[in-house]
């Protein structure tokens, strides 16, 4: 195996023992990405030489002994996540030559725990869409299939695991932006409780919704991540100061007599008769690992669709206010006047999906509309959290399928707008409750795309979502394929 | 209860989007779909339902008034489009 | 017809913390363009708002001064709207649940106590500030002043003159000022005032059409922009037209306002909760420690003066405009215990000498103890009030204790019998014409001989006791 194909805690141990060395760690990944990036595109910047240098410093902190959690790993940035004095674009033309001058708190801590960063990864404009094809950096390709799309917002944090040009990554989820790419490409995404991970530095979308999280290529990889990048972060009010308990220890525990529940609003018609196996042999796993399964509802799981597209446009609109080429990013070079300016500058700036969700959200927050659209969204969006709440009473996870579908062609939407409204409620129901879920790589079509089953768990459960992910994980034995490159 | 041309360029000049009539066709088709939407909130009777702004219950979340070092003007105005000595420069208001 | 006045006013005050609202960029004044600020404070992408515990008890503290109610809960709003000055495209600040509520403060209405009504007092950052060329079509902004934090107070339609509105706003810049959290700078745009004014026929019930007054930066102005305001609208009814809502922007060199209703597009600012910050809850612990923080305020203050010290309320007036100056004051009376004296010297030589300077009384060279001597040294009879005028000049001027003044210049006051009879009986001797002419029923003469007897003495003769003696030995 090459060293860029090996996971954290495998290259944990090389590091230990001196058989690898971050500088040849980092080597190797970089020359997966000379050989696989032109076709994949995970990447919208690379940093091959800050990395080299960040191995070579990390080799020197191994020597003395003063090894931290992840010294010397390669690591990839979703390009929505500040690093200060390099250009962090959030997929859009209107940031494209943004230069931050500070980090994001994550990144911080990344670098403090020594990461090696490889580069900023591809992702959906200002993180809206879920199949990265509205880059303004061009789309990514989906490994497993490069006419396939990679999934989104998160695409190129997803590929850049899944095709091994970097250990591990960061990604973020307001409406499954984690959850979904993990699944398509087959690797491990786990979007934390709202509150664990700090949004100080994450380019904002829908600030009530809006969780960084990890991509890595196996569970005990997303404990290793997560105790690095949860914690209370006083630069966010919304930060929870709950205490980080070390996720690794959740590895290897069973899952005997635990209640797993089975939404029924979730298992409707619509999702893909190979994806329905994958989840009905996962729920077989499961079960021999001392699990039951019981049948539970989650009755407002309609009203997640509505309450979501008016709250988090109407964030949106407002959290997108800011880009108007006043103070940085792209500017029209010939505004006539001010109001001229604003106006072509964000007609250019932004891509079509990004102004259709301004227009949306500017709309349903106008006057006279706040009460019966984002105030009602609002509401019910309570009602949506105590769904969940009344669950955990009956069960102590719940599972669902990633996505309904595998990963469909670039270009192509779906024509079913059953399988439209699937694909979204698996996943937005978790950011309007503001719980934590995670996908779990659980099979492959027979044409070799890869499905995900979903773990949901309460507020500050991501603990259990660990155990029985890396329970299941262990038990189902899926057979460790690499995209044919 | 759709939505007129009128309202949906109003929206437009609120979120100072430059949009063509094309553009305009199509975005009032769009923020109709939202009146679905409310259309199916509607279905529920929610008094008495507190509002949900936050997922998690924070309150009180506070700093010391101390004063942390700024970045400082350099800083401030490097990625500015348009600045002018210590300046954001921009076109003027036009009445 | 006879029309009636209402007019209600939004006050926004400038808070005197080190940090802005919501990051910890310096709030001082002055500075380069653009030096206070941080990615917070200038919208970058990524940052987040973390709320200065500061502000929250400043705002309390004048919720508190004005009897207003502080909800348990408040939170904080996102008004949105686009102007280069403001970064993020949106200003942070109170929407559906402000600071407080209805509160109120009393006004002096001819002798009587009139109330107006406070209905709420909220936070907000301000806005950063935008400069125009003169020449060019472009403008400058400078975001040093986005993010200071401010409160805003809206007072009821209460006010019924102008006159009425300029006091009320002398009253809570005053309270300002004695809290501590404003300067009340008018003219700097520490504290802002903006108008609405309408007015209606006596009698009826409804309010008029109201207008909104902006741009009045002096209390001056204030009155004279709603002076005009009423005339404007009166002529307007009264030649058969309607009164339009609108912002009027007040030209004070013009002495007129200009309507701004072709900008007006009516602003629709899109409230909705901040999702960014958390609510506030304020229980009763803290409202307790803030309202022990409370100075005592200039109303209880000047009652107080006129109770315990029994000086004229114009006195008391002047005395506790200022509270380092009615502080200075008390500190005299609490060492010589002559408020009235005290109080004599301070509004009479004391101010005379600091306003010339251009002064205030914290940089006032003459210490409250000096004073308190001197007038002690008065009421002895050590000095005369006479002597004490130009001891008090040489006290500003050097900063010197009077006991000093007097030593070094040997102004003791003459009151020694004995001495003062040989002075008097050499003037007499040496004036024999004089003498003649006044026993002789010159009776004018007598001033005179004081002012002989001044002359030898320098002035140190106690005055009462010459015109004794010398009423006796002239008498013969």
């Amino acid at each position: 195996m090459e060293l860029n194909q090996l996971t954290i805690h495998e290259l944990q141990e090389k590091i230990k023992n001196g058989e690898a060395s971050a500088v040849k760690i980092t080597e190797a990944v970089f020359q997966r990405i000379e050989a696989v990036e032109e076709q994949v595109h995970s990447y919208i910047r690379l940093l091959k030489e800050e990395a080299l240098v960040a191995a070579s410093k990390a080799d020197e902190v191994i020597k003395k002994g003063e090894i931290k959690p992840l010294t010397g790993i390669p690591i990839a940035l979703k390009d929505i996540v500040c690093t200060k004095g390099i250009p962090t674009t959030c997929g859009s033309h209107i940031l494209h030559n943004f230069v931050p001058p500070y980090d994001a708190t994550v990144v911080e801590k990344l670098r403090d725990a020594g990461a090696v960063f490889v580069g900023k990864a591809n992702m959906d404009e200002f993180a809206m869409g879920s199949s990265t094809e509205t880059s303004y950096f061009g789309p990514t390709h989906n490994p497993w299939d490069l006419e396939r799309i990679p999934g989104g917002s998160s695409g190129g944090s997803a590929t850049a695991v899944a095709a091994d040009e970097c250990i591990a990554s960061i990604g973020s989820d307001t409406g499954g932006s984690i959850r979904q790419p993990a699944a398509l490409c087959g690797v491990v995404g786990l979007k934390p409780t709202y509150g664990r991970v700090s949004r100080f530095g994450l380019i904002a979308f829908a600030s009530s919704l809006d969780q960084i999280g990890p991509f890595t290529k196996d569970v005990e990889d997303c404990a290793i991540m997560m105790n690095v990048l949860a914690g209370y972060d006083p630069k966010e009010s919304t930060s929870v100061p709950a205490e980080v308990p070390d996720y690794r220890q959740f590895v290897g525990r069973d899952i005997k007599g635990w209640k797993i529940g089975i939404p029924k609003e979730y298992f409707i018609e619509g999702i893909d008769p190979e994806v329905n196996a994958a989840i009905q042999k996962t729920i077989t796993v499961i079960e021999k690992c001392g699990g039951k399964c019981v049948e539970i509802s989650l009755p407002h799981t309609e009203y997640c669709l509505a309450v979501y597209y008016i709250i988090a446009p109407a964030e949106a609109s407002s959290n997108l206010a800011r880009y108007d080429g006043v103070k940085y990013g792209f500017r029209v070079s010939d505004g006539r006047s001010l109001l001229d300016m604003y106006k072509r500058t964000r007609m250019q700036g932004f891509g079509a999906e990004v102004k259709r969700r301004i227009m949306i959200g500017t709309y349903a927050l106008s006057a006279g509309y706040y009460d019966a659209y984002y105030g009602k969204a609002s509401q019910v969006r309570a009602l949506i959290k105590r769904d969940f709440e009344e669950a955990w009473k009956k069960c102590d996870v719940i599972l669902t399928p990633t996505t309904p579908t595998p990963a469909f062609k670039i270009g192509e939407k779906t024509d079913s707008p059953l399988q439209m409204y699937l694909s979204d409620i698996f996943t937005i129901s978790t950011n309007l409750a503001g719980i934590p879920g995670i996908s779990v790589p659980c099979g492959f079509t027979s044409g070799g795309l890869p499905i995900g089953v979903q773990f949901l768990a309460g507020h500050f459960e991501e603990g259990k979502l660990i155990q029985i992910a890396a329970a299941y994980e262990k038990n189902a034995q899926i057979e460790k394929r690499r995209p044919k490159l | 209860m759709k939505l007129s041309i009128q309202e949906v360029e109003y929206v437009a000049r609120l979120a100072r989007l430059e949009i063509t009539d094309k553009e305009t066709e199509k975005f009032t088709a769009q923020l109709n779909d939202i009146l679905g939407y409310i259309d199916k909130l509607n279905e529920l009777n929610t008094a008495g339902v507190e509002p949900m702004s936050h997922a998690i219950a924070v309150t009180n979340a506070f700093r010391e008034d101390r004063i942390v070092d700024s970045i400082g003007t350099e800083k401030a105005l490097a990625n500015a489009p348009d600045a002018r000595g210590e300046f954001f420069r921009v076109q003027k208001v036009i009445d | 017809m006879e029309f009636e006045t209402v007019i209600g006013l939004e006050v926004h005050a400038q808070l005197l913390t080190d940090t802005k609202i919501f990051c910890g960029c310096s709030t001082k004044f002055g500075g380069a363009p653009n030096s206070h600020t941080c990615p917070v404070c200038l919208g970058m992408p990524g940052v987040l708002p973390v709320l200065n515990k500061k502000v929250v008890e400043f705002a309390m503290k004048m919720s508190l001064a004005t009897n207003c109610e502080i909800n348990k809960s408040c939170s904080f709003a996102r008004k949105n709207y686009f102007y280069p000055d403001l970064p993020k495209g949106y200003q942070i600040s109170q929407f559906a649940y402000p600071l407080s509520e209805h509160g109120y403060v009393f006004l002096d209405v001819d002798g009587a106590q009139k109330k107006i009504g406070l209905t709420r007092i909220h936070m907000e950052e301000d806005a950063g500030k935008l400069m125009h060329d003169e020449h060019n079509p472009v403008s400058y902004v400078d975001l040093n002043r986005a993010g200071v934090p401010l409160i805003e107070i809206v007072s009821e339609p209460d006010m019924r003159s102008p006159a009425e509105a300029a006091d009320y706003l002398k009253r809570l810049h005053e309270i300002l000022v004695y809290l501590e959290i404003c300067d009340g700078n008018m003219e700097e745009g520490s504290f802002r005032c903006d108008a609405n004014v309408s007015i209606r026929p006596m009698g009826q019930k409804e309010f008029g059409t109201r207008a909104e007054l902006k741009n009045m930066n002096s209390f001056r102005n204030v009155q004279r922009a709603l002076e005009y305001e009423i005339k404007r609208q009166q002529y307007l009814i009264e030649s058969g037209g309607k009164v339009v809502q609108e912002t009027r922007l007040w030209d004070d060199a013009q002495g007129a306002s200009i309507s701004m209703r072709s900008k007006e597009e009516a602003h629709d600012y899109r409230y909705f909760p901040d999702p960014d910050l958390v609510p506030i809850l304020v229980d009763d612990a803290w409202v307790e420690k803030i309202r022990k923080e409370l100075p005592e305020l200039p109303l209880a203050k000047r009652e107080r003066f006129l109770k315990d010290y029994h000086i004229p309320e114009y006195d008391a007036g002047v005395l506790t405009a200022d509270k380092a100056l009615a502080q200075y004051y008390e500190d005299v009376v609490k060492l010589c215990d002559k408020p009235k004296q005290a109080s004599n010297w301070v509004m009479g030589d004391v101010l005379r000498f600091l306003n010339e300077d251009k002064l205030d009384i914290r940089q006032c060279p003459i210490t409250a103890k000096d004073l308190a001597d001197m007038i002690k040294l008065i009421e002895a009879g050590t000095i005369s009030g006479k002597m004490a005028k130009d001891i008090i000049t040489d006290m500003y001027k050097t900063g010197k204790p009077p006991q000093k003044i007097i030593e070094e210049k040997g102004l003791v006051q003459i009151t020694d019998e004995g001495e003062l009879a040989k002075t008097i009986t050499a003037i007499i001797e040496a004036n024999p014409a004089q003498l003649a002419d006044y026993r002789g029923g010159k009776g004018k003469l007598f001033g005179f001989f004081v002012g002989q007897v001044m002359k030898a003495t320098q002035g140190k003769a106690n005055p009462q006791l010459v015109n004794d003696m010398l009423k006796k030995m002239l008498a013969g």
